[in-house]
């Protein structure tokens, strides 16, 4: 046990690592975000509301089908994301041509049903999720304790980004995403079924939402509200980073959860806002953002 | 937008249409003047009232995705911020700033509990102070980034709010005194009250109308319709734009003041984010870019939350179903399709 800058090195590291592990969630979910708005034209204000419910299916498969946290990890992302795919076929398939007002305001209005409907049957007060067994635990390195979850949680979610990087910039499938993206017309002139890839984009863009919702399902208590205010700054991070680069999305997101970790150990005041203030720095130095390609 | 390809036989319906219009706005007000006037009588008017401020408030909401094409998703920090700012003049006057410390102030100006009108105004123009600072900063992207930047900022003066000593927290600032407006009308009368908050609303109406049919109001309708063009004859279209979020924060904020005085609490369900969402809502049912759409909107709206209150937990859900139809299906919203209807324009 030693100080830096006469904090206790156990409390600076425990909220480096509380930093990091919000970091995870904003680089998954503002990746989400980003995949959904390059192929959609649409900002998905629904990702807090599919986050809640990945965590939500997470309760469900453990409470009434007994399946554990391992299996949920892959089903749930599955499950949350089909509704994405219903919810793109049924509603957001019919404003691309519209101006992208239209999709955050539709999108807002369904995040508005689903987390009305689950407060309804479940409350506002949490739901405990017990951590894995075998990720239950902590190993003492010497300078902090580091419980088990906590670390798979940022390790997790960095393989994650990395492989969604990997799956968009180095191959086939992720190169016609690109291409897409910026010039669907001449895509589909090629054979390629560029609406079903919209659709399959947001499928999957809402499965990395529900992804980082289970993860979440240990740490924090699985409420109807714990996505609601997270999707704003997540919000706040997309406009620092600029939605161009999945890279960008994946630094930023990790970046600031550091950052706002570091603000509760010496300025607590603040770690509500410190996110929001960087973002205003940002737009008045660099307004395209860090990774941003202008607009 | 559409009067450039038509053929000579829907030019004489254009004509047509532009000899109704000259009437058709005038006698729109006047129905709704009249309805303003008898509504009181019908129902509760602190209902009326309510609804009333939230029509100031969506019209000036409306100044900007209707005419500018910019959508603020946080209009709340201007509502919100005002009321705090008018309950506490009105109550305790006394400014401390900076107003997050507890201890250190370097500035203290002495003031009695302001009367209402200063009260009022005083909120007003921290709301477009505010709006000077948010807007400058948001205007610098576009589209889709505008939103999300209003709505952090917004967030983030929510937790402001949360944490600042004056706001009384959780409780709000209750028990705001009405005072006397200019010294001579006693606003605990609920008639008079009722005037002075239908004249605010009447000020804040015409005033927007006025704003959009001047030259300036031209140009934002340029911007709206196609930006790169209006840049490209020399407007510099950032200032506009600046110019017209201020308005548009300073007008909220006039409907937030105003309600504080009315219901004497100033509290954060005003500033958070789901009441960006509400006046967002009320827009688009009564129709973006129409001049009575947010009116209608801001009534239909509040008409349901007091009438639906036996359904309170479900409200929200309500709402989000009327966001997603009217996306889907009427995007005029009720004032547009009634003029689209009648080819008129309202």
């Amino acid at each position: 046990m030693f100080e830096i800058f006469g904090i206790p090195s156990q409390a600076l590291f425990g909220q480096l690592l509380i930093g990091l592990i919000n970091g995870s969630f904003y680089a998954v979910l503002s990746l989400g975000l980003a995949v959904i708005f390059g192929m959609l034209n649409i900002i998905n204000f629904a990702h807090g509301a599919q986050y809640m419910m990945g965590a939500f299916c997470a309760f469900f498969l453990l409470q009434y089908v007994g399946l554990n946290y391992w299996a949920a990890l892959v089903v749930a992302p599955i499950v949350v994301g089909l509704t994405g795919i219903v919810i793109e076929r049924a509603f957001l398939q019919w404003l691309y041509r519209l101006d992208h007002l239209y999709g955050l305001l539709l999108t807002f209005g369904l995040a508005l049903i689903i987390e009305g409907v689950f407060r309804n049957y479940f409350g506002a007060s949490g739901l405990p999720y017990a951590v894995p067994e075998s990720l239950q635990g902590g190993i003492n390195l010497g300078f902090m304790f580091l419980p088990v979850y906590r670390a798979w949680v940022v390790g997790f979610s960095l393989v994650i980004c990395l492989a969604t990087w990997f799956m968009i910039e180095r191959t086939r499938l992720g190169a016609y995403l690109r291409a897409a993206t910026e010039n669907p017309v001449i895509v589909r002139s090629f054979g390629i079924n560029v609406p079903r890839m919209i659709t399959l984009t947001y499928g999957f863009g809402v499965g990395l939402a529900a992804l980082a919702g289970v993860m979440a399902a240990p740490i924090y208590n699985v409420s109807p509200q714990m996505g609601a205010d997270l999707i704003i700054v997540v919000f706040a991070v997309v406009v620092i980073g600029g939605m161009g680069s999945i890279m960008g999305a994946i630094v930023t997101g990790f970046g600031l959860g550091i950052i706002e970790g570091l603000t509760k150990v010496f300025f607590p005041e603040a770690s509500n806002t410190v996110i929001f203030v960087i973002m205003a720095i940002v737009l008045l130095i660099r307004p395209a953002g860090l990774f941003g390609r202008g607009a | 937008m559409a009067s450039v390809n038509l053929g000579s036989v829907e030019r004489k319906k254009v004509a047509a249409t532009d000899a109704s219009r000259s009437y058709a706005v005038p006698v729109a007000f006047v129905i709704m003047l009249a309805l303003l006037l008898i509504a009181p009588f019908v129902t509760y008017p602190l209902i009326v009232m309510q609804a009333l401020c939230f029509a100031l408030f969506a019209c000036a909401f409306n100044l900007l995705i209707g005419y500018v094409g910019l959508l603020s998703f946080g209009h709340a920090l201007y509502f919100g911020w005002a009321s705090y700012v008018c309950a506490h003049l009105a109550k305790v006057g006394t400014i401390k700033l900076p107003y997050w410390v507890g201890s250190w102030q370097w500035l203290t100006i002495p003031l009695p509990p302001l009367p209402p009108e200063l009260a009022i105004l005083g909120g007003t123009a921290v709301a477009a102070l505010f709006g000077l600072i948010a807007g400058s900063l948001a205007i610098r992207r576009q589209g889709i980034y505008f939103a999300m930047i209003t709505l952090a900022l917004a967030q983030m003066m929510y937790f402001f709010a949360l944490q600042a000593p004056f706001t009384g927290g959780e409780d709000g600032i209750q028990a705001v005194p009405r005072g006397r407006l200019f010294g001579l009308f006693e606003l605990s009368n609920i008639n008079v009250l009722y005037a002075m908050v239908l004249g605010i609303f009447l000020i804040g109406f015409l005033l927007i109308y006025r704003i959009i049919h001047s030259p300036f109001g031209e140009v934002l309708k340029a911007i709206r319709e196609n930006e790169a063009r209006a840049v490209s004859l020399g407007y510099k279209t950032d200032r506009y734009k600046l110019v017209a979020f201020v308005l548009s924060a300073a007008l909220a904020g006039l409907a937030g003041s105003t309600k504080a005085i009315v219901f004497q609490l100033a509290s954060l369900t005003d500033v958070n984010w789901h009441m960006s969402g509400e006046v967002v809502l009320m827009t688009l049912v009564g129709g973006l870019g129409t001049i009575f759409g947010p009116v209608a909107g801001a009534f239909i709206i509040i008409a349901m939350q007091n009438y639906l209150s036996a359904l309170d937990q479900w409200v929200t859900v309500i709402q989000g179903v009327i966001f997603v139809t009217c996306v889907l299906l009427f995007r005029r919203g009720i004032v547009g399709e009634l003029a689209a209807l009648l080819r008129i324009r309202l």
